[in-house]
């Protein structure tokens, strides 16, 4: 157990570190994450109620962009630099290393979602820290949806022909039921009403990350033999 | 599977979707309400019953790949979605013409309609996948982890879909089914869900078959 929980440290500190020194994904998902707000609000014109009234699907649209981009890369290095091998060759259960990336893409996604939300508040002037404590929890859940089919997909597709293609194509029919249900929920909450008008949809959330995290801690081993 | 087995199915579904088409026509009577566009049914529904038992067989044979590695299973898997993807198509399709004279619209959001269209999303993304990988063992394991996903989220999928429509519109425009079946249009509904059936039979065996034999040829011409 206590060898588990440290392969699945070492791959998160690799992953962080990594990214601590060549800043690959975050700086560009940040500038990516600035941009959506701009195309966002060019799409949708100057009227701020159409704009607020669209807000919960523009969050997690801006959210669902980034993640196609920052998830898709994240075992493009292990493969572009054998590190597969290296992965392969790990002693014991293969999941720790799922769980490890899938931590490091939880802490990646989570620094995007909170720049995303500042921009958000600050450019369309909402005010979103009233709501904070509720839309963390509706953010957690829909952010852990969307990672764990995330990391698995992005594994399955990293040595694949048009990668770039397959992972968002794969993804999205799958993250349905996640986008609906964080929507709805994220509505709910920033409608002000308490948390528990959202329960139905947060149990749906934790339902399905809980179906996810078990069938990628269960299949990763087949993915990194593959 | 012997090719003989296959070549008596294919009989049997060429008879059986003669009879279906004959009791869709002729047996059953024009149904009160709707008219001869009720008939549709008798491709709608048993082609989503197929489309639902071809998944089934996806995951099937996606558990049996993992499990055991062998290719067979996997075989079992993509030529049943394939098919899946088909009669799925021919649900929808059939559906959006019986939805327009009966709705007055070819598409609408309604949860059932939703959710089968994401079913459809889901597994034509699982084909395109498997068409980028060309290695068999590397394909089979790859395209089964989607295949478990793709199956297990379908509940999710049905309860999300659901609960949206319901929190948004609770009125649907879809009218209450035509709730007691008439006798000879549940006994035709029955001959066409048979001839689907065997028809699928037939097509899976043929596919899994010409699979086995890709599979077997690849590597000679690679090596």
């Amino acid at each position: 157990m206590i060898g588990y929980a440290r392969r699945t440290w070492i791959v998160l500190w690799k992953d962080l570190l990594v990214e601590r020194r060549s800043k690959e994904s975050l700086n560009a998902l940040l500038f990516f994450a600035l941009l959506l707000l701009f195309l966002f609000q060019f799409a949708l014109g100057l009227d701020q109620d159409r704009l607020h009234a669209a807000l919960p699907g523009l969050i997690w649209l801006g959210f669902v962009l980034a993640g196609l981009l920052g998830l898709g890369r994240s075992f493009v290095a292990e493969r572009d630099n054998d590190c597969w091998d290296g992965l392969r060759l790990t002693p014991g259960d293969k999941s720790a290393i799922y769980l490890g990336k899938l931590a490091a893409n939880l802490m990646v996604m989570g620094a995007v979602e909170v720049v995303i939300l500042a921009l958000f508040g600050l450019f369309y002037n909402v005010n979103l820290v009233s709501v904070l404590g509720p839309l963390a929890v509706v953010l957690a859940l829909g952010t852990l949806g969307l990672a764990t089919v995330g990391t698995l997909f992005a594994a399955l597709t990293a040595g694949v022909r048009a990668r770039e293609l397959l992972f968002p194509v794969l993804l999205l029919p799958v993250q349905v039921p996640v986008l609906l249900a964080t929507v709805s929920a994220t509505q709910i909450v920033l409608a002000g009403q308490p948390l528990g008008d959202a329960g139905a949809w947060l149990r749906l959330l934790a339902g399905a990350d809980l179906v996810y995290l078990v069938i990628g801690l269960l299949t990763f081993e087949f993915i990194l033999d593959a | 599977m012997s090719a003989r087995v296959t070549r008596i199915l294919g009989g049997l579904a060429l008879l059986a979707l003669a009879a279906g088409l004959a009791a869709g026509f002729g047996y059953a009577p024009r149904e009160a309400v709707q008219g001869n566009v009720q008939r549709i049914m008798y491709v709608h529904v048993p082609a989503v019953l197929t489309a639902y038992l071809a998944f089934g067989l996806v995951l099937v044979g996606s558990v049996g790949a993992l499990a055991t590695g062998r290719l067979s299973w996997d075989r079992l898997a993509g030529a049943a979605a394939e098919l899946g993807v088909v009669f799925t198509g021919i649900t929808i399709v059939s559906g959006s013409i019986w939805g327009k004279p009966t709705w007055g619209t070819w598409w609408t959001w309604d949860a059932r309609l939703t959710s089968t269209a994401v079913l459809f999303l889901v597994y034509a993304g699982y084909l395109l996948l498997r068409a980028m990988v060309d290695e068999p063992e590397r394909r089979a394991r790859i395209a089964a982890v989607v295949g478990v996903v793709g199956a297990a989220n379908i509940p999710i999928v049905h309860f999300s879909v659901k609960w949206w429509r319901a929190l948004h519109q609770p009125s649907t425009i879809l009218g209450p089914e035509p709730s007691p079946i008439a006798g000879p249009i549940a006994a035709a509904l029955l001959v066409n869900w048979v001839a689907f059936t065997l028809l699928f039979l037939y097509l899976l065996l043929r596919r899994v078959e010409l699979a086995r034999l890709e599979d077997a040829w690849v590597p000679e011409t690679r090596r």
